[in-house]
């Protein structure tokens, strides 16, 4: 396997690194390009209209922050399937993967009541430019949210199967699952003062 | 980062102080935005906050503290043009201030611009 694609768990000796977290690195930094053209969308529709709500008259901070706690919670448990793995317990890690994916179920759970209480008010994407940024950032990052739910559900039913086979390569999957995963919540970080908040 | 089981074993309750500061600083983002700050300084303070928030995630959860150097150098181009996108719009804004604005409407009185033919 190893000279089929190389590097895949032990680490290249140039870069230091698999190219398995090297190619994620490179994936997080094309998207933190994604996310700023958006922001800088926002902050161009932002500056140049004559008026602009802020986010708490139209938007439900409550909400936002639970999302917050259920995001930044979620960040510790992969965190913690990873630790797991590290120190050879495979059930810890079930329970902190489950708990992560339960987390962002929550997550989007909460964010489509949200997104139901904005339709139920007649206030849709096409609606006005803070609506237009409001869905298009949020939706695109619910979008980032259901892609880690499937990476994460596979790497803890099917995918697991790779632990008995080789755990090094296991484990250095959940890393670059975690790495993602912690992008997301980061890019809520700075979504939910932005858009909620100002 | 490549660390071994020992290490790993020692970071735990690191991963754990980091989630309750990030659960207060998320506390005190909120009790901001409830504040109603004349806007300059919301985004002031709800930004330093952030940044804060996101070096914490970074730095211990993304092991961004002692990473490769290539991962880091990276990164530090990555948001060299993350910041020259932000910039963008002041960029336009100041090249209208100058010039006049880029995509202003053709003056009252003019001829409209034909479009060329399609062949």
């Amino acid at each position: 396997m190893d000279e089929l694609i190389p590097y895949i768990y032990k680490p290249h000796p140039v870069t230091g690194i698999t190219n398995g977290k090297f190619g994620t690195w490179l994936f997080l930094a094309s998207e933190v390009m994604l996310f700023g053209a958006l922001f800088s969308a926002y902050i161009m529709l932002r500056v140049g209209s004559e008026s602009w709500p802020h986010g708490y008259q139209e938007l439900h901070v409550a909400w936002a922050a639970l999302n917050t706690v259920v995001l930044i919670f979620s960040s510790v448990t992969i965190v913690m399937a990873w630790v797991s793995l590290k120190l050879n317990k495979f059930t810890n890690f079930r329970i902190y993967m489950g708990l992560t994916l339960l987390c962002s179920l929550a997550f989007l759970a909460v964010k489509s009541v949200e997104y139901m209480d904005k339709f139920h008010h007649q206030h849709y994407p096409w609606t006005s430019n803070f609506f237009g940024i409001y869905f298009t950032l949020t939706g695109l990052h619910a979008i980032h949210i259901i892609g880690g739910i499937v990476v994460n559900a596979y790497l803890m039913g099917p995918g697991a199967k790779l632990w008995k086979t080789n755990p090094e390569q296991f484990t250095g999957r959940i890393e670059c699952a975690g790495l993602y995963w912690h992008f997301v919540d980061l890019v809520w970080i700075f979504l939910f003062p932005t858009i909620y908040l100002l | 980062m490549s660390a071994s089981a020992e290490e790993v074993k020692k970071h735990v309750k690191t991963y754990w102080g980091v989630f309750g500061a990030l659960l207060v600083l998320t506390a005190v983002t909120v009790a901001v935005g409830y504040k109603h700050l004349p806007i300059h300084w919301a985004i002031i303070v709800c930004l330093v906050i952030a940044l804060t928030k996101g070096t914490l995630v970074g730095g211990y959860f993304m092991h961004l503290f002692g990473e490769k150097k290539i991962i880091l150098w990276c990164l530090a181009l990555t948001v060299f043009f993350f910041f020259l996108v932000l910039l963008l719009p002041v960029i336009v804004v100041q090249e209208d201030a100058v010039t006049g604005p880029m995509w202003s409407p053709a003056p009252a009185g003019s001829a409209p611009v034909e479009a060329p033919a399609h062949e």
